[in-house]
Parts: structure tokens; sequence; C-alpha cells
């Protein structure tokens, strides 16, 4: 369970945080040559701040303030890379652990807990602006990627995409799991992309297991090459390296918004955490493996990519900081989360007055109004 | 014994009973399922015969409808309501309709086990209450247990069926406590069974529901209401015996169940003790359900599934006619 030595694999930073790029990563290069010191070290703060708002909800979680929490943990680097990638005109469907992707793009990360903690089935709309196009968590598995793929079918008719103004074409990515790869959805969607050349990216977390399920029960070829099959050129790329992620994300969605129809990434991760909160990975792993993976850690291998550039220790106590303040934040605004108005069990069933649902909102207010007279 | 440990016994039963016995689902081996229902049986049974499949409902289904037809007898795991409808077009279009397609040279013994209803607490999709889905379709057989000796005896005889069982556990009972006499069984899989004795009001329930019709109906006794109390177990074929019986006697009844009421369970039955019933009726049958909206946030749910208050209110309603 180790990423594939294979040659075609894109890696550009080692485990160790040296500069070591594979055959595969060599067209990428002038890619990452191209990044400002800036662009680097804000790669490696929303790794930091968003792990450390990722440990608080987990806190949280433990102690009753949510329902559920699916840690992101050792996931920064593919989220990072691939959501730095996207032009803020693109649109971006994450499944339920892509609080990495949702945060960059200006999902406040409460509206995440509010989901987690039973307040919300949604949580945020994706067509305000502040929400960078990012959509709703999907938890039934794949669901996700035939919506995407219709959004993409849009865009193409609507002519927003392969006018050869790559500023102002839209693309459109998508988020999924090694377990959901399975999924009859995810087929369906690719060829529908394949066939209708949607301007999408299929980006595929391979973090190796679906809760207690590794990855070779999914898959007995390397996950990328399922969208070769279907006719969508796809790559495999560490994603821990933030910076190859980056790069060949930018890239397909790049390609795909020129109107060179859909691509697929398969990023080699590792989920780090259990699979949420209410799992136990210790039924079903070592912790040698888990040790080999901590060993390859996205964070720590930027890190000493920056120091090595001469990062200065100001630069990373003020990076903690951040997470620290992010994380507080987040406590307090947690903490005072107000339940919900009973009323929204009918709220937006339909968009049109429906009969029954007005007779009900009714019923249940005469009802409570009841026992509110009763003193007894 | 908690009731998911009387499945997990009623599984290993069966499992050791008949070598043609299968388990597939997602997680079900070394995790023992989410809610740890298969827990061990991989460990004694092999991975030949407990399977942890790819995360496929779709071919979970269809790849057990071949199973069956090559002489095995799967038991699928679906693991929580909301995942059962990737599937759902094998179960109704393919699952349902093979004998009567195959004019009976075909026999369809699937079972397909479903985590359903709330109280848990739950995020979205992992609380539902699909059960008329599959109880308005043809072919299906659909039960659902409300004790830890019927989850024994019910996974067993579900097993043994010739045709399709939707098997359906109320997961809110999952570590509820209750006695195992795994020396006979009680009634057959699709009896339904009065729990409670009583003489004023009848009140029918299924699943989670079984409880908080119990527990309104010790209210109701406290005021000086005598409910009885049927479980309807199998909620395809209906046993309506107990029910017409008991409805005789008391001359009200009230439905309660945690799904929409709206083409619900509670509607058939009431529609047929009203044509069965009719003259032993002294008022109308009611429906108390979970409103008609999507099964809300957690946060909600307390509100939008019926308890034993909601079960009195409906109760009294009756009693006033
Ligand atoms: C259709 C469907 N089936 C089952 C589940 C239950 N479930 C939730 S997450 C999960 C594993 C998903 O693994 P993967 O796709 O690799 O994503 P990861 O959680 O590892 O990020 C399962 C089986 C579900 N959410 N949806």
């Amino acid at each position: 369970m180790t990423p594939s030595e294979d040659t075609s694999l894109v890696r550009v930073l080692a485990a160790d945080g040296s500069l070591a790029p594979t055959a595969a990563a060599e067209r990428y290069l002038p890619l990452i040559d191209a990044l400002a010191e800036s662009e680097l070290e804000t790669f490696y703060r929303d790794m930091v701040v968003i792990r450390a708002f990722d440990r608080e909800a987990t806190n949280l979680q433990r102690q009753g303030q949510l329902a559920l929490w699916p840690p992101s943990l050792g996931q920064e680097a593919a989220q990072v890379g691939s959501a730095r990638a996207a032009r803020p005109q693109d649109h971006l469907f994450p499944s339920y652990r892509e609080h990495v992707v949702c945060t960059i793009r200006g999902v406040d990360p409460v509206d995440i807990i509010r989901v987690m903690r039973g307040l919300t089935h949604g949580g945020w709309n994706p067509f305000d602006p502040k929400n960078g196009n990012t959509h709703v968590y999907t938890l039934v598995l794949g669901a996700q990627t035939p919506h995407s793929t219709g959004l993409a079918m849009g865009i193409t008719l609507d002519g927003r995409s392969g006018t050869g103004d790559l500023e102002r074409d839209e693309a459109v990515i998508v988020y999924y799991g090694d377990g959901a790869s399975s999924q009859g959805d995810v087929h369906e969607s690719m060829v529908f992309a394949a066939s209708y050349q949607t301007p999408q990216v299929f980006f595929l977390q391979n973090n190796q297991w679906a809760i207690s399920v590794p990855v070779s029960t999914q898959s007995r070829s390397p996950l990328y090459l399922r969208g070769e099959g279907i006719g969508i050129p796809s790559v495999q790329v560490d994603g821990n390296d933030v910076l190859a992620s980056y790069a060949v994300s930018k890239v397909a969605l790049d390609e795909a918004r020129a109107g060179g129809g859909p691509r697929a990434i398969e990023a080699l991760t590792y989920r780090m955490g259990a699979h949420t909160t209410s799992d136990d990975p210790t039924k079903y792993r070592t912790s040698d493996e888990e040790r080999s993976w901590a060993e390859r850690d996205p964070i720590e291998r930027m890190r000493v990519f920056l120091r090595g550039r001469g990062a200065s220790d100001a630069f990373f106590a003020d990076v903690e900081a951040e997470g620290r303040a992010l994380a507080e934040d987040v406590r307090t605004r947690t903490t005072a989360l107000e339940t919900i108005p009973a009323d929204l069990i009918f709220s937006n069933v339909y968009s049109d007055p429906h009969p029954l649902v007005d007779e009900q909102r009714a019923w249940l207010a005469g009802y409570e109004a009841s026992f509110e007279e009763d003193p007894s | 014994m908690p009731f998911s440990r009387a499945l997990n016994a009623g599984l290993r039963k069966a499992l050791a009973d008949s070598d043609r016995v299968l388990l597939m689902g997602e997680d079900i081996g070394k995790l023992g399922g989410v809610f740890r229902v298969t827990e061990g049986l991989q460990a004694e049974f092999g991975e030949r015969r407990v399977l942890d499949t790819p995360l496929a409902e779709s071919a979970i289904i269809g790849t057990a409808i071949g199973l069956a037809m090559g002489g095995f007898r799967p038991v699928c795991e679906i693991q929580f309501d909301g995942f059962v409808f990737p599937g759902f077009d094998q179960i109704t279009s393919q699952l349902a309709k093979l004998t009567y397609r195959h004019e009976g040279a075909l026999q369809m013994p699937v079972v397909i086990r479903i985590p359903y209803g709330g109280h848990i607490g739950a995020v979205e999709h992992h609380q539902e209450s699909p059960e008329a889905y599959f109880t308005h379709t043809p072919g299906l057989r659909v039960v659902s247990p409300s004790t830890p000796n019927d989850a024994y005896w019910m996974i067993q005889d579900a097993i043994s069926s010739p045709d399709p069982v939707i098997f359906l556990e109320p997961k809110s009972r999952y570590w509820q406590k209750g006695e195992v006499d795994a020396s006979a069984r009680a009634l057959p899989l699709h009896a339904s069974r009065v729990v409670r004795r009583g003489t004023d009001v009848t009140i029918v329930a299924h699943g989670a529901m079984v409880a908080t019709a119990l527990q309104a109906a010790a209210l109701a006794e406290a005021e000086g209401t005598s409910c009885e109390v049927v479980d309807l177990r199998s909620l395809s074929p209906i046993d309506y015996g107990p029910i017409l019986d008991s409805v005789r006697r008391t001359g009200r009844m009230v439905y309660a169940q945690e799904a929409s009421g709206f083409t619900s369970l509670g509607s058939e039955v009431a529609a047929t003790v009203m044509e069965r019933a009719f003259y032993s009726l002294e008022a109308p049958v009611l429906r108390v359900s979970g409103f008609d909206t999507p099964f809300p946030p957690a946060k909600l749910e307390g509100i939008f599934l019926p308890d034993a208050d909601r079960i009195l209110e409906a109760v009294d309603r009756t009693l006033a006619y």
C-alpha cells in the first residue's frame, strides 16, 4: 500500500522534502517554477491552518458538540493543490471530506460544522459568491459526479468554455474517493463526460481505504486507468505532494476549460485518522502502515522544502498562530450555534405552496401551543 | 441479549446450518459492519462465506440475484437506509419479478438487511423510512422485527424463505436488550402479534415505533385508558387477523409509524380495517406519523418523529368521537 513506483506517477517533492521530480513530472516543472514564494507559502499555510480546524472539529465531536466528523487529516496536499489550481469561475463538487477545498474557496468552516452538528442538510449556497461555486456535501457516495457532469454539459451548451479566453472560460472539478469509484454513478458520469466532452476534471482521492475495505477490493489495477478506459486522459499523482497536486490539477483544468474535454486525476494519499469519529481503524489496519504514511505527511514535506528555501521562523510561528486562532474561533462560534426553529421541517420541501405540508405545519404549531397553554 | 447480538446469533446459526448461505456487504468482514451485526462471522466462516464487497449497492444486489440463480442464499447488508437506492432498480425491477418472469422456474431466496429509521441523531441519508417503497412492490416480502427474540428467529426465517425478503432493522433498537429463546420459535415470519392487551383503543405499529406505542399505552393506563398494542412484524404480507380481532373489541384504532404518512403502511392498514371492520368502528382510524417532509436535520428529529405524546393525542381524538 505504498504509492506505486510506477514511472507514470507525478511527484515533485520527495517524502523528505527534497525536490526530486519523477519522469512524469517533467512537463509540469515550468508551472512550479513560475510559482511565487508567496504562493508556495500559501499552500503551506492552507494545509496547516485547516489541519488545525480539522483537529478542533474532531475534538468538538468528542465533546458531544457534533453528531459526526469525517477528518481530512493527511489529505491536505491533494485538496490544497487542486483547489488552489481552480480559477474563481470554476465549480467544485465535494463529497463530504473536502473541508480543505471548501474553506479555500471561501466556505465558512462553521457552515461545515452545522452539517455535522445536525442543524442542516446543506449549509451553504454554492451560488453565493462568497462560497466560490463550491457545492454542498453529498453523503450518498458518487451521487455528485453526474451532477458535476450535468453542470459541465450546461457550460458547454451555453458556450462558457472553449472560447480561448482562459481567464473567463469555466470548468468543473468533482471529488470522490477510491470506494466511491466503484459506484455506477461515477462510471455513468464519466461516460457522459467523455461523450459530451465536458470541461471537467474527475479528482479521485485514493486514500487507500473505504472505511475498513482496502483499495485492492475496489480495483486490481490503478484507478486512474478507469478514466483511460472510458476515453478520458488520466494521470496519477502523489497526493501528499502539494506542488504536484497543484500542477496536474492546473493543467487538467485548463485543458478541460480550453475545450479539450474531461480529464481525470488519481491522487494517491492516505486517510491518517479514522474514517469518521464513529470508526475504529485499529480493527482493520496496522500501526506499521499508519507509521509509514506518517513519514510521508504532506505538511512536514512542504515545511522542510520551505525551510530549505529560507522561510523564516517568524513565518512558521505566524502560520501556527493563525491555525490556533481559527480553531478557537470555530470553537466559540460552534458552541454559540442556536438550535433551529421547528418550522424548518416544513420550509423548502417544495418551492410552491403545498397543501399537505401547509396543513401539517399548522397542525404542529397548534399542537405545540396546546402544551404551552396547559400548565400541567 | 441486545438486538444486534441476537441478529448476529441468528446469522451465525444460518451460516452454520447451510453452507449455501452467504453474507455480503460493505465493511461486514473485519469491521463486522458499522453496527457490528456481523462481528466475528468472517473470522468464523471465512472470506468465502462473509464477503466484504466493493462499494456498489447495485452490484451487491445484482450479484446476489445471480448467486441465488446458482443455488446460494445470499444475505446482503445495506449499510444505511439512505444507501439502498443505488440498488433500488435491482431490487424492484429485477429481484422482485424474476420468479414471476420465469413462471416459477426460478426462486429468489435473497435477503436484504437494511438498518432503518431515526433516533440515532445521524446525518442525512442515515435515517430514513423507506418501507413503503418496498411494500408497494409485488414479489417482495418485507419484515421488521422489534425485539431481540424476533430478530433472532425472523432473520433465520427470512433466510429460509424461497422469496426475496427485505429485512428492515430498526436501528434505534440495536442496543436494546431482551430475552432470546433459542429453543423454540414463537411465531411464523408473517404473523402479527398482540404485545399488550387492552380494551379501549388499538394501537398498531411496526419496528422501533412498537416501543413508543407501548410507552404511550403505559401512560394512557395511568389516565384510565386501556390500549391494546399490535406489532405488525410483517409489513408485506400483513397478517390482519390479530388487528381485526382487536379492533372489533376496542372499536378504535391508531396506526403509529416513523415514516411519512402519505401513501404509507398506516394508510394501507387503515383502509383495510375500514373495509373489513367498518361496523365495529366507533371512530375513524387515525394515523400518527412523521411529517410529509424529508427527514430533517438531527436536531429536529425529536419533533419530526412521533413520540408517545403524539400517539396519546391521537388516542384522545379517537375517544372523543
Ligand atoms: C451509496 C453509499 N453507500 C454506502 C455509504 C456508506 N459509506 C460512507 S463513506 C464509505 C466509504 C467511502 O470510501 P471512499 O469513497 O474511499 O471515501 P473516503 O471516506 O475514504 O474519503 C461508506 C461505505 C454511502 N455513504 N453511500
